[in-house]
């Protein structure tokens, strides 16, 4: 690889500061003690400690999956700290009473927390180490009827719509790191659309590990009821550090008739340096049902960041003619490890998915799309797309597709297409002699690659996006 | 066309250049004056495409020995986008696909880059769409071009004429072009040969690289060279081409003791 595509792909990371906070953290392990602990700090009901107790049994007789295409070291789970707070942890009611340090480094990332200083009109919730911090907009969205706020807050206020869906999607059970969060989960967004609402503008989380030590595990639960819709947006950072963290996240989304929710993700948590040392370990499990009739559940992400990523945001297509979407860009670098994907799992009549997944691989990183349609018996005339396209840049990379078809009905249509391209120097040559230099060539022929995606994303994170790649890659390709 | 009061556009002297350690260019000279079309022609591995590769600056080539000056600058100074910011283009014997981007962005992209390098204003989407319209009427493209991602699943010949539409936006003073000819059926070969054709100025050079003289029945040259082995063995008027065409390759240099190595 020659010292341009190198220096292409090699560009520092720019969320990797830490903040001076004081922080409250749990003595590190996890036992049945540190949850009843995080329960009493957060003051929950007895149902919701059954729900973690419930949980962390079925963890215990569990396995770690070891079927995704990434090696890391055993984790040793009772090294982690499973909650980590700013302090003081008081009820905030406004943003001005959030820590300024806080502030600050929200600021310095480029999250529109103040409320006047939200330009893009899109509401956000703040997740810091394990605790929510901010949520605005909050008013505005109450209006119409719109429950936006910390899961924490809901487990007080709506006891009975929380405890009537979660864990519906993601039983506590499901799997290894699903079960993990349900026992430790400490804090994550609510979000409820009562029937018949458009939400008025996007719902937004920004997720951010300050912590070295400490393990994030938020719940994310998203309600569409009859005829709503929202689209909802995900972002990550963490500071730079040279150990391991872990986060394990639980995304929950439910579809009612007619109901639309869009749910989008760019993830730039800390990938490592370029040896490989520290990262993020994002080991999550996102799933929507889409359980009524004429249901949407789009999930759209970029996943640049972590030091390993095994994701598969899927849809269970319950109600007759719902429809499920997966439209993903990966990109790996240096020693970073993907394993993605998506889940379509049609049950209803005339159910249709789409899947538009691709990986872009360089420098000694591996990426894998890893994906399941699975027609059931009942889902007649249901149809599926798939495209999975990889590019390599370099020649130490490499990119990997395992998709996984189960057809159980005569009546359904199942197609997949599958790709691999490289940039290779002679691309970068063909731009040179039109007079454009390698930085631009490999920003375009990447931005070229994804459109398909890009084009899902709303705005604001569509730009956002474009640029993360074009960092993310700056310096690797020759 | 050769005239009076030409400026040398291109100097070669003794060029020689390596891929893998292995010489392919062993001592090239040639002038290139303004207003001038050679044909460099050859047998496969004679070093013809190398030497376009070597002059627009592909990296897997290296230079071992020789000079190039461009309009009296050291042409290994630049870099190849510097090269063809400065006005050498160089027509691919196969154009890289990119898919995804579009046709007109790239071209777009292309185009400002040279111009706002010429001090002269961009073109903003709009104005560009007439102004590249215009261009590929010259080449009787199909406006639909401009959407579909750059050379993706075009044909042979489309790709071709994509390479001249953009030597046609770009205007260079020394456009190279690389067996343009080649898997070009004879109509897409007379669109192709008009299209250069009315490209040649008097400021400009045009150096053509082929196996076969039929390129040349559209484009007339003045200067018609043969390589072998690394060398430019022979150089005639455009008759040599039509000798080549009867004779074939064997006879030349034989005449003038190439190297054994040829």
């Amino acid at each position: 690889m020659s010292a341009v595509l190198q220096n292409l792909i090699n560009q520092p990371y720019k969320h990797g500061f830490v903040t001076e906070i004081e922080s409250d953290v749990a003595p590190k392990g996890l036992n049945e003690d540190i949850i009843r602990l995080i329960s009493t700090k957060k003051n929950e009901p007895a149902w919701l400690l059954d729900f973690r107790l419930k949980a962390y049994q079925q963890w215990l007789k569990m396995e770690e999956p070891k079927w995704p295409n990434v090696k890391y070291p055993r984790i040793d789970f009772q090294a982690i700290s499973y909650y980590a707070a700013p302090k003081p942890k008081k009820k905030l009611n406004s943003m001005d009473e959030v820590d300024p340090e806080l502030l600050r480094t929200f600021e310095k990332l480029g999250v529109p927390m103040h409320e006047r200083a939200a330009l893009a009109g899109v509401a956000v919730d703040v997740i810091f180490d394990s605790v929510s911090v901010a949520t605005t907009y909050k008013q505005k969205l109450a209006e119409v009827g719109i429950i936006f706020c910390s899961i924490s807050e809901a487990v007080h206020a709506y006891p009975e719509l929380v405890k009537q869906y979660l864990g519906t999607v993601v039983p506590v059970g499901d799997n290894y790191y699903a079960a993990l969060n349900s026992a430790v989960f400490t804090d994550g967004t609510f979000c409820f659309i009562p029937k018949g609402v458009k939400c008025p503008m996007d719902l937004s989380t920004y997720f951010r590990i300050n912590t070295e030590e400490s393990g994030q595990f938020e719940r994310t639960l998203i309600v569409a009821e009859e005829g709503s819709s929202v689209s909802y947006l995900e972002g990550c950072t963490a500071p730079r550090f040279d150990t391991n963290q872990l986060h394990a996240a639980v995304v929950e989304l439910i579809a009612l008739d007619n109901a639309d929710i869009k749910y989008s993700t760019v993830q730039n948590w800390y990938a490592g340096d370029e040896k490989g040392v520290g990262g993020i370990y994002n080991f999550v499990t996102k799933r929507g049902l889409a359980k009524g009739v004429n249901s949407r559940i789009s999930w759209t992400q970029v996943e640049t960041g972590s030091a390993i990523t095994w994701k598969y945001p899927s849809c269970i297509l319950q109600g007759e003619s719902s429809v499920g979407e997966f439209y993903s860009v990966a990109v790996t670098n240096n020693y970073q490890q993907a394993d993605t994907g998506t889940k379509m799992i049609h049950i209803g009549k005339n159910t249709r998915s789409t899947i538009v997944s691709k990986g872009i691989s360089a420098g000694h990183s591996n990426n894998s799309y890893r994906g399941l349609v699975r027609i059931a018996p009942t889902a007649s005339g249901a149809r599926n797309y798939s495209q999975c396209d990889s590019m390599l840049i370099g020649d130490q990379c490499g990119a990997h597709t395992f998709p996984y078809i189960q057809v159980r009905n005569q009546n359904a249509k199942v197609e997949h297409e599958a790709s691999t391209s490289k940039i290779g120097e002679d691309q970068l040559f063909y731009f040179a002699q039109r007079g454009i230099g390698s930085e631009e060539a490999v920003s375009m022929i990447i931005n070229g690659f994804c459109k398909d995606v890009f084009q899902q994303l709303p705005m604001e994170f569509a730009v956002e996006a474009t640029k993360l790649l074009g960092f993310k890659l700056e310096g690797s390709v020759g | 066309m050769i005239h009076q009061d030409s400026k040398t556009i291109l100097e070669v002297s003794g060029l020689r250049a390596a891929v893998d350690g292995v010489e392919i260019l062993k001592g090239v000279d040639l002038i290139v004056k303004s207003g001038e079309v050679h044909a460099i022609m050859g047998t496969n591995g004679s070093g013809k495409s190398t030497f376009a590769k070597v002059l627009a600056g592909h990296s897997a080539y290296q230079v071992t020995g020789g000079s190039v000056l461009f309009e009296g600058r050291n042409l290994f100074d630049l870099e190849p986008e510097e090269r063809a910011r400065a006005g050498v283009f160089l027509a691919f014997q196969y154009p890289i696909e990119i898919p995804g981007v579009s046709n007109s962005h790239f071209l777009r992209l292309a185009y400002n880059t040279l111009q706002s390098q010429r001090g002269k204003d961009e073109l903003d989407p709009l104005e560009f769409e007439d102004f590249v319209r215009e261009k590929m009427r010259l080449l009787e493209m199909n406006p639909n071009f401009l959407d579909r991602g750059v050379n993706e699943g075009f044909s042979g010949g489309e790709k071709k004429r994509n390479e001249i539409l953009q030597m046609a936006l770009l205007e260079p003073r020394l456009a190279i072009l690389d067996e343009t000819d080649s898997g070009l059926d004879i109509d897409a070969l007379r669109i192709v040969t008009n299209g250069v054709n009315k490209l040649a100025n008097k400021d400009n050079a045009i150096i053509l690289v082929t196996h076969y003289q039929r390129m040349l029945n559209y484009i007339e040259p003045d200067y018609v060279h043969v390589m072998r082995g690394g060398r430019i063995v022979k150089t005639g008027g455009k008759e040599l081409a039509l000798d080549l065409e009867t004779r074939g390759y064997d006879w030349v240099g034989v005449e003038r003791r190439a190297p054994a190595s040829a």
